[in-house]
């Protein structure tokens, strides 16, 4: 579905991501947000934010993957985005490992 | 050559000896090699700005996730007054912008001029209408005395009139201050990036339209379609959290 021009440099040749992908990531991302409108009314305990989130990461790396076009990228760029998002998670984990630690009956 | 060099044989500096011949288009910079290596550092920098963004609203997500664990039952009164309809409408339009963005960044990849400006300004039309769709959801909190610190009332909690809602004592109420201080810093910080990129979009089709973009020179476009993206993805966590995980049933 891609195309690629000519090749600039040896590790960072250019593609050029074409419509047709744009739109079906586009309607991807509207069936994504009807179904987790649509779930939210369905009583399913905690899975309710489980589901929710997981659907909210899939369109997060939809998005990633093809509108910013990660997928056709080079390794240093695939990097970058997965130090962020690790660095993200360590973060988190390491407060929530604190709170849940300490505030004893409150999680 | 070295420095010793340049300044006692000058004469070897024009002409064939120079480090280059302006070969090479007026976009790219003297210190990269070619323009694949522009671009991939571009690239780079604009994604590292974005890792920051990331760290940024990281914070109040993980403030969000602590408070709501906390005050449980504030948090999901406090989310069933918000509109699901308005929320599901904006989340679709700024997916739709998301859209016109990259079909942009695409024109300006084929050297569409008018193709680049629609889809640049499709993409204000859309982000436009996100913010005033907001506009009216915000002024329902007004109206409703939902904004903190604002003549805030704690009524609707402790006396619901919606009949699936379970009346909160006075001091967990109280508590749904919490759950609106992050709602409005949450989606209010949302939407100032939008404002922010509106502003650029703005630019941007001033510059599209004389062709700066439509002459080899997408880097700004693409750069731009990230950051506008990256806006996208933060409304696609905040809409779950804020209005779908807490719904009455």
């Amino acid at each position: 579905m891609t195309e690629k021009t000519k090749q600039t440099h040896q590790d960072s040749e250019v593609h050029i991501v074409r419509p047709p992908v744009y739109l079906a990531i586009f309607f991807a991302l509207l069936v994504l947000t009807a179904l987790t409108t649509g779930i939210s009314f369905i009583d399913l305990g905690v899975f309710n934010a489980v589901i929710a989130l997981a659907i909210a990461c899939l369109k997060a790396s939809l998005v990633v993957l093809f509108f910013m076009h990660i997928h056709y990228s080079s390794r240093l760029l695939k990097l970058t985005v997965a130090a962020g998002l690790f660095t993200f998670m360590l973060l988190i984990s390491l407060t929530m490992t604190d709170y849940i630690s300490r505030a004893w009956g409150m999680f | 050559m070295d420095s010793q060099s340049i300044a006692t044989m000058p004469e070897e500096l024009d002409g064939a000896a120079l480090p280059h011949a302006h070969e090479h288009p007026a976009f790219m910079r003297h210190h990269f090699e070619d323009i694949g290596q522009q671009r991939e550092a571009a690239s780079f920098g604009m994604w590292v700005f974005l890792l920051t963004e990331i760290m940024f609203f990281g914070g109040l997500f993980c403030a969000y996730l602590i408070f709501r664990n906390w005050y449980h039952p504030a948090f999901v009164a406090g989310s069933n007054t918000l509109d699901i309809t308005l929320g599901t409408t904006n989340t679709a339009v700024l997916i739709g912008s998301s859209f016109t963005m990259a079909m942009a960044v695409y024109s300006a990849e084929m050297r569409r001029k008018g193709q680049l400006v629609l889809f640049l300004l499709l993409t204000i039309v859309l982000g436009s209408v996100f913010l005033g769709i907001k506009a009216v959801e915000y002024h329902q909190k007004y109206v409703d005395h939902h904004i903190p610190g604002m003549n805030f009332s704690i009524q609707e909690f402790v006396h619901p009139t919606n009949p699936k809602a379970i009346p909160l004592a006075p001091d967990m109420a109280e508590k749904t201050q919490l759950y609106f201080f992050l709602y409005f810093a949450m989606t209010g910080m949302h939407a100032l990036h939008m404002i922010i990129g509106i502003g650029m979009l703005i630019f941007l089709v001033a510059r599209a339209s004389r062709g700066a973009f439509t002459a080899g020179h997408v880097m700004p476009i693409e750069n731009f379609g990230l950051y506008w993206h990256f806006v996208d993805i933060i409304w696609i966590f905040l809409f779950p959290l804020l209005y779908l995980i807490s719904r009455y049933r």
